[in-house]
């Protein structure tokens, strides 16, 4: 009998609910027992309040079993799990389980599904077959198909990508770059994290992919350090594809210094040249004037890993998905009080509220749902009662909201959303870069007149000077950290003003 | 720490590893990771054979150094527990759980407690990184546990 396949994910949050002890014992226990396993370290599904999720290879496919400890794996064997048993932790057939069922994964088709450093699990999933699309075209025909299929930015800016591509490919230049932004600091979201510790070749084929539609053979992958896990894995996946000789796009890791700010574009480019990461004046834009004064795209990871379906399936296929001017699919995070938590792909126009209740199965602590911050640090909280607003780059704009890079951080009754908007100038005051006046001092500024308001100082008149600080940093910052800071304090103050002491 | 960082090799030592990486100035923040993973923090003596090496002035890399939350001036704590103190981890507890930290950790001789925002385990919070192992569902109890646990390797 061959070797029976056990999937135990490697992914930094399986890790921390225990999937290194839980795969560690499963080898002991196979050892002892006489049989023969495959024990794959894959990334994660993205249900995260079923890790450690372990997955068992059978002829009537993946079964699944979760959430895994490492004291049940004796019983698991008991019960012949390995050959696809029944056991309580048994949930069927992974994809059959509804919170996967119900997803539309086009970008993390393959996350949790493959060996993240196996080149044949990719290929045999449909990965490379995008790039050796777009090296028999021109890169005209590229730029042309990525426009087609309405891709716009993932971190949360939500330009059109064909265009900024575009720009590039216009410009005249011995050399050109193609940066992946994985400095993924918003609170809430952790996709990029998931992607690039499941599926690094995804990654890496945008990349390749970008570099031939614009002319560049070089490119970057800036992670944050906070991610170990997610750069040692894209560290081995570039020595992986660069032995495999695939393209002549080469690519180089950076690790960032525990900096927000370097998630900006700019500031990301010049934390990439070595320097201090501070914010650059635009114009010239990176895509004129980026790395190292070079021509330049910035993606963010999943701008970058959508690009390989899009190459393979055809524009249309990913522009079906979709709403209005918000085409293909967005990959939401539920996080926060979540009882469900973990990682939904839908077409964009699925509602807050479907992907709250029907995917999150409301909060964890089971209080009333009262408040959700959509789009990480700098989004919007939107009150419970508003939840059927659909998830559309611009219906949540025209509510006072974004979609960011896709986080929902779902907060219980308890929350006192005073201290949520006292906390954005906060976060601000310690993660500004410094070189504009309006959230250098406005971010302090306003930390120091919400402590008055919440300490009930002159409500009033402080209340107007917040709101009269938010209009200057929102209309005189260079970059969205000060620029977006006031969207999370105006809408706190709007829709919860009794906690601010106001009727 | 302060001993090894005190050998007479660290300059020596600074200048092979920006040889490594090319003795590129692009390469300053991974050359400062390099070199403190290796002795722990950043002491006047490794700004000093860096800056040789990638011939830019200590000016420069000082303020490099400062700008970067990562980067140590000083020996660091035998372990360190990063909290996330970010959005997410608050929706469920963990400002509370940072008083009880504190309390716990208040003079502690070799556990440092610092703040992180963010550590990508935003739906199994609170979360933490115990000495580069990342943790979930944090609760005191759980807290102090690991807490005592560290207590015992040191």
């Amino acid at each position: 009998m061959s070797a029976v396949r056990i999937f135990v994910p490697v992914d930094a949050a399986a890790q921390s609910v225990g999937a290194n002890e839980v795969a560690a014992v499963i080898a002991r226990e196979a050892a002892a027992r006489g049989v023969t396993i495959d024990l794959v370290r894959n990334g994660s599904r993205g249900m995260l309040w079923l890790e450690p999720l372990v997955e068992v290879e059978t002829v009537a496919g993946r079964i699944a079993y979760g959430p895994v400890a490492a004291d049940d794996v004796s019983s698991l064997f008991d019960a012949d799990f390995h050959l696809g048993g029944a056991h309580p932790l048994s949930l069927g057939p992974t994809e059959a389980i509804p919170y996967l069922a119900k997803q539309e994964r086009l970008c993390f088709a393959r996350c949790g599904v493959i060996d993240p450093l196996s080149l044949a699990d990719y290929e045999t999933h449909g990965g490379l077959a995008g790039l050796r699309c777009a090296l028999a075209m021109q890169p005209q025909e590229v730029v042309a198909e990525i426009t087609d299929s309405g891709l716009r930015g993932r971190g949360g800016a939500g330009f059109p990508t064909g265009i900024k591509w575009k720009t590039a490919l216009e410009q005249q230049a011995e050399q050109k770059y193609v940066c992946a932004n994985a400095d993924e600091g918003d609170s809430g979201t952790f996709a990029d994290r998931m992607l690039m510790e499941g599926d690094p070749f995804a990654l890496i084929e945008g990349m390749a992919i970008a570099g031939h539609a614009i002319g560049a053979d070089k490119g970057y992958i800036y992670i944050r350090s906070e991610y170990p896990h997610a750069v040692a894995t894209m560290r081995r996946a570039v020595e992986i594809w660069h032995a495999a000789a695939l393209s002549n796009f080469r690519v180089e890791i950076r690790m960032g210094g525990g900096a927000y700010i370097c998630g900006e574009e700019s500031s990301m480019l010049d934390s990439i040249e070595g320097k201090r990461g501070q914010v650059r004046a635009k114009p010239p834009i990176p895509a004129t004037s980026g790395l190292f004064g070079k021509p330049t795209v910035v993606n963010n990871v999943l701008t970058l890993a959508a690009v390989g379906d899009i190459m393979a399936n055809g524009a249309a296929h990913y522009r079906d998905f979709g709403m209005g001017r918000s085409r293909g699919t967005q990959a939401f995070q539920l996080a926060g009080d979540v009882a469900r938590g973990g990682l939904v792909e839908k077409a964009f126009g699925v509602t807050l509220r479907e992907l709250i209740e029907d995917f999150g199965g409301g909060t964890r602590s089971g209080r009333p749902l009262r408040a959700v911050q959509a789009g990480g640090p700098l989004g919007a909280y939107i009150p419970a009662s508003r939840l059927d607003i659909e998830m559309d780059y611009e219906v949540l704009a025209g509510a006072g909201a974004m979609l960011g890079h896709g986080g929902i951080v779902l907060f219980n009754d308890s929350v006192d959303m005073a201290k949520q908007a006292r906390f954005a100038f906060e976060f601000c005051a310690i993660e500004s870069c410094g070189k504009c006046t309006p959230c250098r001092i406005g971010a302090v500024r306003g930390k120091e007149v919400m402590d008055k308001v919440i300490a009930g100082e002159d409500r009033e008149s402080n209340l107007a000077l917040v709101e009269d600080l938010c209009e200057i940093m929102t209309d005189g910052s260079l970059c969205a950290m000060g620029g977006l800071t006031p969207m999370p304090v105006l809408s706190a103050l709007r829709h919860f003003p009794e906690d601010f002491g106001r009727e | 720490m302060s001993d090894i960082a005190a050998l007479p090799d660290l300059l020596e030592r600074c200048r092979e590893i920006c040889a490594q990486h090319g003795n590129r100035p692009d390469a300053l923040i991974e050359i400062l990771h390099a070199v403190q993973a290796e002795r722990g923090f950043l002491a006047d003596d490794a700004l000093k054979g860096i800056a040789h090496a990638l011939n830019i002035s200590r000016a420069e890399i000082y303020g490099v150094v400062t700008f970067y939350h990562d980067f140590r001036r000083e020996p660091p704590p035998a372990h360190i527990v990063k909290l996330c103190r970010a959005e997410a981890c608050q929706a469920v507890g963990s400002e509370e759980l940072a008083r009880h930290a504190e309390a716990r950790l208040l003079g502690h001789p070799s556990v440092a407690l610092e703040a992180v925002y963010c550590l990508g385990n935003c739906a199994l919070g609170p979360a933490a990184m115990v000495d580069g192992e990342l943790k979930a569902r944090l609760t005191p109890a759980a807290f102090d546990a690991l807490v005592e646990t560290l207590e015992a390797k040191a």
